[in-house]
């Protein structure tokens, strides 16, 4: 990106030697397992990928919208799982709590997630509330100086290996009446649920978490009562936003894969990259890419900025770059797939697991169809 | 598209057949990679695995679209047993057409009964797509003819009792390559590496070793040199095969897609009543609808001995890439649930890839209705 200062190029460097060198050669394992490696996120941290959006006092490097993008293209290009679960704990977690939590939250918190000895989680989703999040059931009751949570959250990204999580619950009976808890997975009366077996993402854990009459001290409450649903929103936008660095890196990957075979294997007495057809599909595929790339990249710097100043223009911005992004890296990894035929059916290439990869990007973090109402809604005001 | 009553009947009984024979086992061997000969045994004892056959070979006697009817049930509980059903019918339907009355006699009514298993061998690691430069030799000595060479991507090639093996007899291209029937357990003949695969587990793929085979001249089908145009004549039929087996993936996809969106609520009312979800869904089915109507008409035209290269590759196109964008959907439609494995439609979604890339990549079927298009 012709904007990307120096600092970003280096981390663009670091971040893709580390992607190659660590997590290559162990993600056809990890995905043909469903398994996961703790130990990625030390190692993130020690290239400062963990508070990469958060402030120095904390242990943070705070670089920012468009240096997390980067960071979540390269890893995604190698490890999408990896590139998940990152997102899930820097920003989903660490990002949310720098954001909006107290200094002595921040205190406690912060210095163990970015170094990477505590992993985490959000929790927002559940059985029952998808696209509808504020449908959510799980409930918080203050009783003394603690809150008592009942309830489960479901397709929760780092479950199973996660030590804390940024919970939502209901403190009302209002749909707003969210609040937003900080849970140690060692709080009494906290479970974790079964793992669920995914298509792909499969080195990301994605589970359960069980609250049975959980006790959260009352000061792991963050923020006010009742008050989380425009912080809870805000967050989605830079999650949403940087999700869209792992589709860039998943089709980056993807044309990387297919233009190399493409130029190696010959049929019909020359290489099958000489035919128009081969070409078209690579050509769209660049095309597709690079206009993503063009558009993520450009939201991020805005994000970076200040200039989405208002919810509205932050909300349908990052909510467009991930309609436009996700459904990209699909397509791209199918086709990748088409090009290499019956090699890309086979766990021999990695395009197979592009595109099962891929296809996360469409469902999580909002689906096509929340983004496209939400896009809309910006459009048409309300109606 | 009025079926007849014989043909609704047919269709009826390969539903139930799938029903009580293939659902229940079929998430559990496709996660394991199981395929198994049974299936095939109880498939065939109820006419169902030699649909296109003559009678005179154990054969049922229908024609293709009878056919279609078959693999498109089978294939809404699993593509693999589709595709296992038509690969047996590919050694069956080039007998038929360029067999001996001794090749015929000897090897069709065991497959047409589905107590045997048949494949077809034509790729190689170099020969894809281009198949007429595939490199497995045959020369004559005496008698026999001794094989030699790799075959690659053969369908149930590691359990097929009759496979019909594709060689060079003459010089390069495709008028040097010949059809050979070569048995199971011939010396020399054995199965390669197994291919590790994103979907259709169940049916194994694997590569095939020549390594001096000794194959009776009586093996040989036709005339030496009437290889690649037996191969193209089967795989126009086989394409016919795989637009069916594509509608029968379709439908379980729709099918379960309707079901859940019925059910699921969000924002206080069922997802089906939103037109995001509608419209993906009618979508779904248009193109389903058009993608049967396309396989029909192949079929069709074919049983009536009419040409139908142009109309089966545009079915198997069309069918492949509008199951690839229903499957897809599908996933969409489920959301979360979608993309875990306690739900069938990821499965579906890997699937449905491979069957663009079998029986002729698109690449080639719009290759094939571009060439007939310009002469």
């Amino acid at each position: 990106m012709w904007f990307f200062t120096e600092e970003h190029k280096l981390l663009k460097k670091s971040v893709r030697d580390f992607a190659q060198s660590v997590l290559g050669p162990k993600i056809d394992e990890l995905d043909e397992k469903e398994g996961y490696d703790r130990t990625y996120f030390t190692k993130m941290a020690d290239l400062g990928l963990l508070g990469i959006t958060t402030a120095e006092e904390y242990g943070g490097t705070q670089m920012g919208c468009v240096a997390a993008t980067i960071a979540m293209e390269e890893l995604g290009a190698v490890d999408a799982s990896t590139a998940l679960s990152y997102l899930a704990h820097t920003i989903l977690t660490v990002n949310n709590i720098a954001t909006s939590a107290s200094d002595a939250q921040k205190k406690k918190y912060l210095p163990k997630l970015v170094s990477g000895e505590w992993i985490g989680g959000m929790g927002m989703t559940e059985p029952g509330a998808g696209s509808d999040a504020l449908a959510m059931r799980t409930r918080a009751e203050k009783k003394g100086k603690k809150y008592i949570l009942n309830g489960s959250k479901m397709f929760i990204t780092n479950a199973v290996m996660g030590d804390v999580f940024y919970v939502y619950a209901r403190t009302g009976d209002g749909r707003k009446d969210i609040s937003t808890f900080i849970v140690e997975s060692s709080f009494p009366g906290f479970k974790m649920g079964k793992k669920l077996k995914k298509m792909g993402m499969r080195a990301s854990p994605t589970g359960e978490l069980i609250f049975e009459n959980c006790e959260v001290p009352a000061e792991n409450l963050v923020g006010q009562e009742g008050g989380s649903v425009a912080h809870m929103l805000k967050n989605l936008d830079i999650e949403r936003i940087t999700i869209s660095g792992i589709s860039l890196g998943i089709a980056r990957a993807s044309i990387e894969t297919a233009v190399k075979y493409a130029k190696e294997r010959s049929q019909f007495g020359r290489p099958i990259a000489d035919f128009q057809m081969i070409q078209a599909m690579l050509a769209d595929a660049q095309a597709a890419y690079e206009a993503a790339a063009h558009y993520t990249y450009n939201i991020a710097k805005a994000w970076d900025e200040g200039l989405l100043d208002s919810n509205e223009a932050s909300r349908a911005s990052s909510a467009k770059v991930k309609l436009f992004a996700a459904p990209m890296a699909t397509k791209v990894a199918l086709d990748a797939i088409q090009i290499l035929g019956g090699y890309g059916y086979i766990k021999e290439f990695p395009v197979e697991r592009y595109m099962r990869d891929a296809k996360l990007v469409e469902i999580g973090a909002g689906t096509n169809e929340m983004l496209r109402v939400i896009t809309a809604r910006s459009m048409l005001g309300d109606l | 598209m009025a079926l007849s009553e014989e043909q609704a009947q047919l269709k009826e009984l390969a539903a139930k057949a799938t029903k009580q024979i293939i659902s229940p086992i079929v998430e559990k061997d496709e996660e394991e990679g199981i395929f198994r000969r049974e299936v095939i045994a109880e498939l065939g004892k109820l006419g169902l695995t030699g649909i296109p056959t003559p009678a005179e070979y154990d054969g049922a006697g229908l024609g293709y679209l009878e056919y279609t009817l078959a693999l498109e049930e089978i294939a809404t509980a699993s593509v693999a047993y589709a595709v296992s059903v038509a690969v047996s019918g590919l050694p069956q339907i080039i007998l038929n057409l360029f067999g001996s009355k001794e090749q015929k006699e000897k090897y069709v009514p065991p497959l047409a009964r589905g107590e045997h298993i048949g494949a077809f061998s034509l790729s190689e690691s170099h020969s894809g797509s281009d198949a007429a430069s595939l490199k497995t030799r045959a020369v004559k000595r005496g008698n026999e003819y001794i094989l030699n060479g790799t075959k690659l991507w053969t369908t149930q090639g590691n359990v097929a009792d009759t496979a019909i093996v594709f060689a060079r007899t003459g010089a390069e291209g495709a008028r040097g390559v010949s059809a050979f029937i070569v048995e199971k357990g011939t010396p020399g003949f054995r199965a390669g590496k197994l291919e590790h695969k994103m979907g259709i587990n169940i049916s194994p793929t694997c590569e095939l070793i020549l390594e001096d085979v000794k194959v009776p001249s009586s093996n040989l089908v036709g005339q030496e040199g009437m290889g690649f145009r037996i191969a193209m004549t089967a795989l126009d039929s086989g394409r016919i095969t795989i637009g069916a087996s594509a509608v029968g993936l379709g439908r379980a996809a729709l099918e379960y897609c309707v079901q859940y969106a019925r059910g699921r609520k969000q924002f206080d009312q069922a997802i089906i009543d939103f037109q995001g979800i509608q419209f993906m869904l009618a979508d779904m089915y248009t193109s389903l609808e058009a993608s049967r109507l396309l396989v029909r008409q192949a079929a069709t035209l074919k049983d009536l001995g009419k040409p139908f290269t142009r109309e089966a590759a545009a079915a198997k196109l069309f069918a492949t890439d509008s199951t690839m964008r229903i499957t897809t959907d599908a996933v969409q439609v489920l959301g979360g649930v979608g993309y875990t494995k306690e739900y069938p439609v990821e499965r579906y979604m890997r699937e449905a890839k491979v069957m663009q890339i079998v029986e002729g990549t698109n690449q080639i079927q719009r290759l094939v209705i571009g060439r007939s298009l310009s002469s």
